[in-house]
């Protein structure tokens, strides 16, 4: 199984603060892998270093094609939800897997927090990419959309996927934990 | 990706208040007459150097909209986990910037130039001292946008930053010497991704 994740021995500073150290894991293909811990543990901070948009203070982190979902929409909110998610890649199919086709004219200026979450999750789900960040996946979702996200999951880890999520709630399916403490 | 990117910010800037740079712009070049009163003859003389001045400080209003927005919402993290480095996304901004700037700023110089009495082969030496230096102004707003995203009080900020580092060109341009006008605008365009891309790196912390 090939690696879609490293983190060898990887220590991360945010603001003058050690979040954590000595952190080495390993995500293969068909892998999920949910981070856990408190409020302010670096979960968050976890992810965007996964991400490549922070930098570790030590360590290596080695990462294949990914995409990642966070409370930044970065969509357009004068435009449609279709138009918006099409500037990133074609939404059509993940849009449908999210519950979101019907949406696909309402702009999104108009839509709910948790409309919103399925669309970075559309977003996420339509890149074609392997490794997938999912950063507090069920923030704002109702039950029909945690099983739609649940579905889309199993889907994507079937066909050689990864996913790495944050979250202190419960995930649906069988994930490895990964704690970090204060 | 690059062409949808200036497409979109093009998009953005002319669907947004594209025309509020250019009102202002036309505001400072009518306050001249009124200020230095009717000798024609004055005004021919003072007047390019108010129209750069006007310029000058019509480039300082969209500084807000260019970068913030966009770091704010995600939109240049996402950008850069498709692939696109910062460097690519603020050349992609300067030029949609210049787009949604440079051409409507020189169709305002025209009645600029009426209120100063400017005209004749003077006219065609500013709009080409305009024409050169409006991708450097559009370069520099960038720059100073991503320098300043996400501090308290960035419009001031960015007003002190801009300023000074736009007076080679105001001094080549008001006095007529295109080509080192051309020359500091080219540095300024090719430099200025450079530094709004490192600047927009080092925000991400």
């Amino acid at each position: 199984m090939k690696v879609l994740l490293r983190f060898e021995d990887v220590a991360l500073r945010r603001g003058g603060r050690l979040l954590f150290e000595g952190l080495s894991f390993e995500l293969r293909e068909g892998e999920r892998l949910q981070v856990t811990g408190p409020n302010g543990s670096g979960k968050s901070s976890l992810l965007r270093l996964a991400a490549g948009l922070l930098r570790a203070e030590r360590g290596r982190v080695e990462r294949s094609s990914l995409a990642l979902s966070d409370d930044a929409v970065a969509l357009d909110s004068e435009l449609e939800l279709g138009r918006a998610l099409q500037f990133w890649s074609a939404p059509e199919k993940a849009m449908e897997a999210l519950g979101l086709a019907h949406l696909g004219l309402v702009p999104v200026r108009l839509l709910s927090s948790g409309q919103l979450k399925r669309a970075t999750l559309a977003r996420v789900a339509a890149s074609g990419a392997s490794l997938w960040l999912l950063d507090e996946p069920l923030n704002a979702l109702d039950a029909d959309g945690a099983m739609k996200l649940g579905g889309v999951v199993e889907r994507h880890l079937e066909a050689g996927g990864a996913v790495l999520a944050a979250s202190h709630q419960k995930l649906g399916g069988e994930w490895r934990k990964l704690e970090l403490g204060l | 990706m690059i062409g949808a990117l200036i497409l979109r910010d093009a998009r953005r800037g002319l669907t947004g208040a594209a025309w509020l740079p250019i009102a202002f712009f036309l505001l400072v070049a009518a306050l001249v007459p009124f200020a230095i009163g009717p000798d024609a003859q004055l005004l021919a003389r003072i007047g390019p150097g108010a129209v750069w001045i006007a310029a000058l400080t019509a480039a300082l209003l969209p500084i807000e909209r260019l970068i913030e927005p966009d770091r704010a919402d995600g939109v240049l993290d996402q950008l850069l986990l498709h692939g696109v480095a910062d460097e690519t996304v603020t050349l992609a901004k300067i030029a949609a910037h210049w787009l949604t700037f440079g051409p409507l700023l020189i169709v305002a110089a025209f009645p600029a130039a009426a209120l100063l009495d400017i005209g004749g082969a003077a006219l065609a030496r500013l709009l080409l001292a305009i024409l050169i230096g409006t991708p450097a102004l559009a370069a520099l707003a960038v720059a100073v946008a991503a320098l300043t995203a996400g501090l308290p009080r960035a419009g001031s900020m960015a007003g002190l930053l801009l300023l000074p580092l736009a007076v080679p060109l105001l001094i080549f341009g008001a006095a007529d010497a295109l080509l080192l006008e051309g020359a500091v605008s080219l540095l300024l365009t090719a430099g200025a991704p450079f530094v709004a891309g490192a600047a927009i790196r080092a925000s991400r912390t």
